[in-house]
C-alpha cells in the first residue's frame, strides 16, 4: 500500500518509460533510405519472369507446357511447332501475362529445362496498354539481360534441390 | 511632443518584430526538431531530404501551408471561423511581452507580468472553442469540447502551483522573481517547490493540448479534433499558436522554477567564474530547449490518456496535491526555514 503510494508520487514506472526512450533516443537509427540503398534480396527472391538460353545461344525451352498446366493463375499462354530453321519442336508463341502473374514460382518448379525463371528484380514498370502481356522476345531478352545473375543464383541455389 | 510618442511607437513596434519574427522561425524549426526527436527514439531517421540534412524542411512546410486552398465548409459560421484561428494566436504571441529575455530584456516590465501571462495563456482555449464550434463539425465540436473542459480543469492547478511560486518569492514581476533567484542552481525555486512543478509541468503539458493529454486532437479517434476542417493558413496558424505556447510555457517554467537567465554555476567558486562570460539570453534559451526536448521526449514515451483519466487526474490528484504543498510552502515562508524562504 505505502510502497504502491510512494510509487505513484515519486512518478516511478513513468520516469522508467522516460529511461527507456532516452536510451533508444542514442541507439543507431535502422532506417534504410530507400533509393540509394536497399534491403538485402535473397538468391530465391522471385521478381520479374524471364526466359534462359544455353551458354551456345539456344533457348532452352522446349515448349512442353508444364507451366502452363502449373501456373494457378493462368497467366500463361504457350503455342507449339516446329521451327522453320531445323524443324525442332519450339514454342511458336510464350505470353505470360504480368498482371495474372503472382510470382509464385511454381513454373519454374516444374520447367525440366530451367527455362522460365524468375530474376531477382523487382524494379520494373510499364508505360503502355498491352505491354504487361510479356511476349517471347522480351522474355527472352529479359533472361539475356540477367543472365550472369541468374546462373549465379542458381548455382547457390542448387546444393537445396 | 508627438514626434517623441511617435518615435517610442516605433521603437515598440521594432522591439516585437525582434522577437515575434524569431519565435516564427522557432516554432517552424521546433516541428523539424520535434520530428527528428521522435523519430530518433523510435529508431527512424526523420525528415533528412529537403535541404542539407533536412534543414530546408520547415521552409517546405510553410511554403506549402501558405499556397494551399483556405477551405470555409459551406455550413461553417464564416466569420467565426476565419477569427477563430487569430483568437488563438494573439494571446499566444502576446503573452511573450512580459517575458524577460536577459537582465533587463523585456518589452514591457509589468509588476503582475505572472498575473498577465496566467490571463493570456487562459484566453488561448477561446480560439479552440469558437474554432471547433464554428466548424459545424462532429468532430471538431467535440474536440473542443474536450478541449475545453481539459483547460479549464487544469488551468486551478496551474494557477496553485503559481501561487506557490507567489508565496516564495513575493513578487509577480517577472524580472523580479527571476532575480530572487540568483545565487545557484541551489536556490532556484524548484528544489523547494518540486511538487509543484511537477504538478506545474503536468497542466502545462496538458494546457497545451500535448501528447499525452492530446484528447482535443485526438488524431486515431476524432481525425485532428478541433482543427479537422481548417486547411492552409488557418490550420497553419493554430499549429503556430500551439508551438508558440509550448515554447512560451517552457519559458514560464523556467523563469518561475529554474532562474530564467541565471547561470546556474552562479556563486560556486571556480565553475562561476568560468561561466561568467556567457550572456544570459544563453542559459535562457539552454533551459527552454531542455523543456521543449522534454515535451518531445514526454510525446514519444507515453500513450494518450483517456478522457476521464485526464478528469480524474487533474481533480483529484493534482489540486490535492498543490494544496497541500501550498501549505507547506506558507510554513516554511513564516517560520524562514532553509535559504529561499529569507
Amino acid at each position: 500500500m505505502l510502497r504502491k503510494f510512494l510509487k505513484t508520487f515519486t512518478l516511478w514506472e513513468l520516469l522508467k518509460g522516460l529511461k527507456l526512450t532516452i536510451r533508444y533516443f542514442f541507439w543507431p537509427k535502422t532506417t534504410i533510405q530507400y533509393p540509394e540503398e536497399e534491403t538485402p534480396t535473397s538468391f530465391r527472391f522471385r521478381g520479374m519472369l524471364a526466359l534462359r538460353r544455353y551458354p551456345n545461344g539456344e533457348e532452352r525451352c522446349i515448349a512442353c507446357k508444364l507451366c502452363e498446366a502449373v501456373c494457378p493463375a493462368l497467366a500463361i499462354k504457350i503455342d507449339a511447332g516446329p521451327r522453320a530453321e531445323d524443324g525442332s519442336r519450339r514454342t511458336t508463341r510464350y505470353d505470360i501475362d504480368v498482371f495474372k502473374c503472382i510470382n509464385c514460382g511454381f513454373c519454374e518448379e516444374s520447367c525440366p529445362v530451367d527455362a522460365i525463371v524468375l530474376t531477382s528484380e523487382m524494379h520494373y514498370h510499364f508505360e503502355n496498354r498491352g505491354e504487361n502481356i510479356m511476349t517471347k522476345e522480351r522474355l527472352l531478352m529479359v533472361g539475356d539481360l540477367y543472365e550472369e545473375k541468374l546462373a549465379k543464383d542458381r548455382a547457390k541455389d542448387r546444393k537445396y534441390r | 511632443m508627438i514626434g517623441s510618442q511617435l518615435q517610442q511607437l516605433v521603437w515598440v513596434i521594432a522591439k516585437i518584430l525582434i522577437i515575434v519574427i524569431p519565435l516564427f522561425i522557432t516554432v517552424a524549426y521546433i516541428t523539424f526538431a520535434e520530428r527528428k526527436v521522435i523519430g530518433s527514439i523510435q529508431g527512424r531517421i526523420g525528415p533528412n531530404r529537403v535541404g542539407l540534412r533536412g534543414l530546408g524542411q520547415p521552409l517546405a512546410d510553410v511554403l506549402k501551408l501558405i499556397f494551399k486552398e483556405v477551405i470555409i465548409p459551406s455550413s461553417a459560421n464564416k466569420y467565426l471561423y476565419i477569427i477563430a484561428p487569430i483568437l488563438a494566436l494573439v494571446p499566444a504571441l502576446a503573452a511573450w511581452a512580459v517575458i524577460p529575455f536577459a537582465k533587463g530584456w523585456v518589452l514591457a516590465n509589468v509588476d503582475a507580468g505572472l498575473l498577465y501571462i496566467f490571463a493570456m495563456t487562459s484566453l488561448g482555449i477561446y480560439g479552440i472553442l469558437v474554432g471547433g464550434w464554428s466548424s459545424n463539425s462532429k468532430y471538431a465540436l467535440l474536440g473542443a469540447l474536450r478541449s475545453a473542459a481539459q483547460m479549464v480543469s487544469y488551468e486551478i492547478a496551474m494557477g496553485f502551483a503559481f501561487v506557490g511560486v507567489l508565496l516564495t518569492s513575493d513578487t509577480m514581476n517577472l524580472s523580479a522573481l527571476v532575480l530572487k533567484q540568483s545565487g545557484g542552481i541551489w536556490h532556484w525555486y524548484w528544489l523547494p517547490l518540486l511538487p509543484l512543478f511537477v504538478v506545474y509541468w503536468i497542466a502545462a503539458v496538458a494546457e497545451t493540448n500535448r501528447a499525452p493529454f492530446d484528447v482535443a486532437e485526438g488524431e486515431s479517434e476524432i481525425v485532428a479534433g478541433f482543427h479537422v476542417e481548417y486547411s492552409g493558413m488557418g490550420f497553419a496558424l493554430f499549429f503556430l499558436s500551439e508551438y508558440a505556447n509550448m515554447i512560451l510555457i517552457s519559458a514560464v517554467a523556467t523563469l518561475s522554477f529554474f532562474g530564467g537567465w541565471l547561470s546556474p554555476f552562479q556563486g560556486i567558486p571556480a565553475l562561476g567564474f568560468l561561466f561568467s562570460w556567457v550572456p544570459g539570453i544563453v542559459w535562457f534559451l539552454l533551459k527552454i530547449s531542455f523543456f521543449l526536448f522534454l515535451y518531445f521526449w514526454i510525446r514519444a514515451t507515453f500513450p494518450r490518456f483517456r478522457y476521464d483519466q485526464i478528469m480524474r487526474l487533474g481533480w483529484k490528484v493534482l489540486i490535492p496535491i498543490t494544496i497541500i504543498w501550498l501549505i507547506v510552502t506558507a510554513l516554511l515562508v513564516q517560520f524562514h526555514i532553509g535559504i529561499w524562504f529569507k
